[in-house]
């Protein structure tokens, strides 16, 4: 039987046309309570992603940059519906998530799909990698002999042989070998925008640049696009379009890669750029560009979240949170000091020191 | 080998021929097969290594941390004087922790859960100086303070899950230089740790060799830490050394296929759009390791002198040790 695999684009239509975004995230919201282990103390709350709002467009490939607690794995899963928001909208291709009118919860899924970081974890360790592939196409409603055809034509696609590795579990496979049977999982219901949470994360260097080869073959060919989530700077640099920093919940910066990675205008960024280490003996670093840790993101500090790693913070950060102010080039800043109106001593004058790129 | 004598009567780690086997149901696994070098008093070398090379078996093997009814280790291992292999459980007892000390990627697992920071540096300088609790604690404060915790004394009392993971690992770090050890041995130190926190770790651990004067033996599978903390590099792949040489021959001209895939394939700074340079296939069973060379079944050089027999290792004129059988033809520039 011929069963061609066809390109996301022309079995899911492209409702919005190219000038709408993939997706646009509205002011999305996820605090957890938590339990107060004393009698009479009030619970707490962790607000792991708290105000957050962006856009990708059809097409690219939107980097998440941030360090753990910073909200990133609980962004995805609110994108992919695995747990539900507090509150904000979520609009895929025009229309909005969930609502009367909008795209079901259902088919959200069909054209969104996600890849983890455990490649082990995030599949059936019981089912042969062939029926794993097959199996949400068949819930779909595909009749189960066309299902294992495409699952043989994706292992294909992925660089595994169908004949030789369609029969096995997935423990007898590598890890990067994982990594691709999760990946042709993902494309079997031949989404349009795949989430990779630091999908290349726990892979070895070798094979790490293997499936981001892959990545990027696939993108061209099926017109796919990315959301990259990585705490990895130089695969980010490497990989995306358009890139979004995170710290405690909320986007401190957002633009193209070049502008980031050039002109990053908020401190956290400067400092997460600074922390790359060079691979360079004659270029070590010669003192850290931040101390102490990430904050307990259960009791995030007032205003602005980074102020108490900051070295410019004033009084002025305590007081007010900072909203993504415009700095030109399509790159916004969540600073005070990127916005000349704040009352921040520095608000304005920006300094303009380019970064060794 | 006249010019050999000095540095070895100045090293204060030998390791020569080193094998370890694991012992298990499903046969028996290889992770170390011939592991040879030394180590001078205050020098850093870094062994690195992607999962599965051996880096982390044969750090545990010069502490002799592995589980004894399972493994066996074979060759000669000598820390500042003493023969590791031979030693007594009792004088390896007494030799962990004061002579030969190590730092974990997870220092979560590898502090007890239940005791302070301060009570577990405590009795670990008690045990080895045969002070009183009261001075180990002293130490232990002393020990806070030079690992740059803020406000140590109070955390002197802290238990390990109510500090965030950099203190964690700066607490690591007091405990395993609470007796003043010749060498540590670091296992993957900051792997676990965010960017930010990481450059303040590696940073911390480099003036702190300086200042201390230890050998450090750094297992790392990454080529930033490599290049921040080493003055030596081994190149570690299927449990053998591929490649060894000081840190600026090996990251700026490296001689091994293997360590020059390495490079090609770590994304630092590649042209956006490009295509990586990958090292094909994946690393070998360590149960069933080809007769030859280990690398050849991905190598793009490999000949039929590769398969033979596994190469022996050349110096270079440079000081860099290969294990490839091209380098002294090809590699070497004539005089």
């Amino acid at each position: 039987m011929a069963i061609t695999f066809t390109p996301a684009a022309t079995r899911h239509s492209d409702r919005g046309g190219p000038a709408q975004p993939m997706l646009i995230v509205e002011n999305l919201r996820k605090h957890f309570a938590i339990k107060a282990d004393r009698i009479g103390q009030p619970g707490q709350t962790v607000k792991a992603v708290d105000g957050v709002s962006f856009a990708v467009a059809k097409g690219e490939t939107l980097g998440i940059v941030g360090e753990s607690g910073c909200g990133k794995s609980t962004l995805a899963r609110l994108l992919m519906q695995l747990m539900g928001a507090d509150d904000g909208s979520i609009v895929f291709d025009g229309d909005a998530v969930g609502e009367a009118r909008g795209i079901s919860v259902k088919e959200l899924r069909r054209q969104m799909q996600m890849v983890f970081q455990d490649s082990y974890s995030s599949i059936n360790p019981r089912l042969p990698i062939r029926d794993t592939i097959s199996f949400a196409p068949i819930v779909h409603g595909m009749p189960k002999t066309q299902a294992r055809a495409l699952a043989n034509q994706l292992l294909e696609r992925v660089g595994l042989d169908p004949r030789q590795f369609g029969g096995r579990y997935p423990h007898q496979l590598s890890g990067g070998q994982r990594q691709r049977v999760n990946i042709a999982r993902a494309l079997a219901l031949s989404p349009r925008l795949v989430v990779l949470d630091e999908a290349v994360s726990a892979l070895d260097k070798s094979v790490e640049a293997q499936v981001l080869n892959l990545l990027s073959d696939l993108k061209d060919q099926l017109n796919l696009t990315y959301i990259f989530i990585s705490h990895d700077l130089n695969v980010v640099q490497f990989i995306a379009d358009r890139v979004l920093v995170m710290y405690l919940g909320r986007v401190m910066e957002v633009g193209p890669v070049e502008e980031i990675y050039k002109r990053p205008r908020h401190p956290y960024t400067r400092a997460l750029l600074g922390s790359r280490l060079s691979m360079d003996p004659d270029e070590r670093m010669a003192t850290p560009p931040l101390s102490g840790d990430p904050p307990n993101p259960v009791n995030p500090p007032s205003g602005c979240r980074f102020r108490t790693r900051c070295p410019f913070a004033e009084d002025v950060c305590a007081g007010t949170l900072p909203s993504l102010a415009d700095v030109g080039g399509g790159h916004q800043a969540a600073c005070l000091m990127a916005d000349p109106r704040s009352g921040h001593s520095r608000a304005g004058e920006f300094v303009e020191e380019s970064l060794p790129c | 080998m006249l010019t050999q004598i000095p540095t070895q009567l100045s090293s204060i780690v030998d390791v020569d021929d080193l094998t370890v086997e694991f012992h298990g149901r499903e046969g028996t696994v290889r992770p170390v097969n011939g592991v040879a070098f030394s180590l001078k008093a205050g020098e850093v070398l870094c062994i690195l290594g992607e999962s599965g090379s051996g880096k982390s078996v044969t750090l545990r093997a010069l502490m002799r941390l592995l589980a004894p009814d399972r493994t066996r280790i074979t060759g000669h291992v000598e820390v500042a004087g003493h023969d590791v292999l031979k030693a007594s459980g009792r004088s390896m007892a007494a030799l962990r922790g004061s002579t030969i000390s190590m730092i974990f990627q997870e220092p979560m697992t590898a502090f007890d859960p239940v005791y302070t920071i301060g009570d577990q540096i405590a009795e670990m300088v008690a045990q080895h100086k045969g002070v009183s609790r009261r001075a180990g604690r002293t130490r232990a404060l002393e020990m806070l303070e030079l690992v740059q915790v803020p406000s140590a004394k109070r955390r002197l009392d802290a238990y390990p899950h109510e500090l965030s993971g950099g203190l964690r690992q700066r607490a690591m770090i007091a405990l395993a230089l609470s007796c003043s050890p010749r060498v540590l041995l670091a296992d993957e130190p900051t792997t676990a740790l965010d960017a930010t926190v990481q450059a303040q770790i590696l940073l911390l651990l480099r003036s702190l060799q300086q200042e201390l004067g230890m050998a450090v033996i750094f297992v790392t599978h990454d080529l930033g830490v490599a290049a921040e903390v080493s003055d030596r590099i081994a190149v570690m792949y299927a449990g053998r050394f591929v490649e060894t040489g000081s840190v600026r021959d090996v990251l700026q001209d490296p001689v091994h296929p293997y360590t020059r895939g390495l490079l090609s394939s770590t994304v630092h700074g590649q042209p956006r759009g490009t295509r990586l340079q990958t090292i094909p296939g994946s690393p070998p069973d360590l149960r069933m390791l080809p007769p030859g060379c280990s690398f050849e079944p991905r190598c793009g050089e490999a000949i039929d002198r590769c398969r033979a027999a596994i190469p022996p290792p050349y110096t270079l004129k440079s000081g860099q040790c290969v294990r490839c059988v091209h380098a002294p033809q090809d590699l070497v520039p004539a005089e």
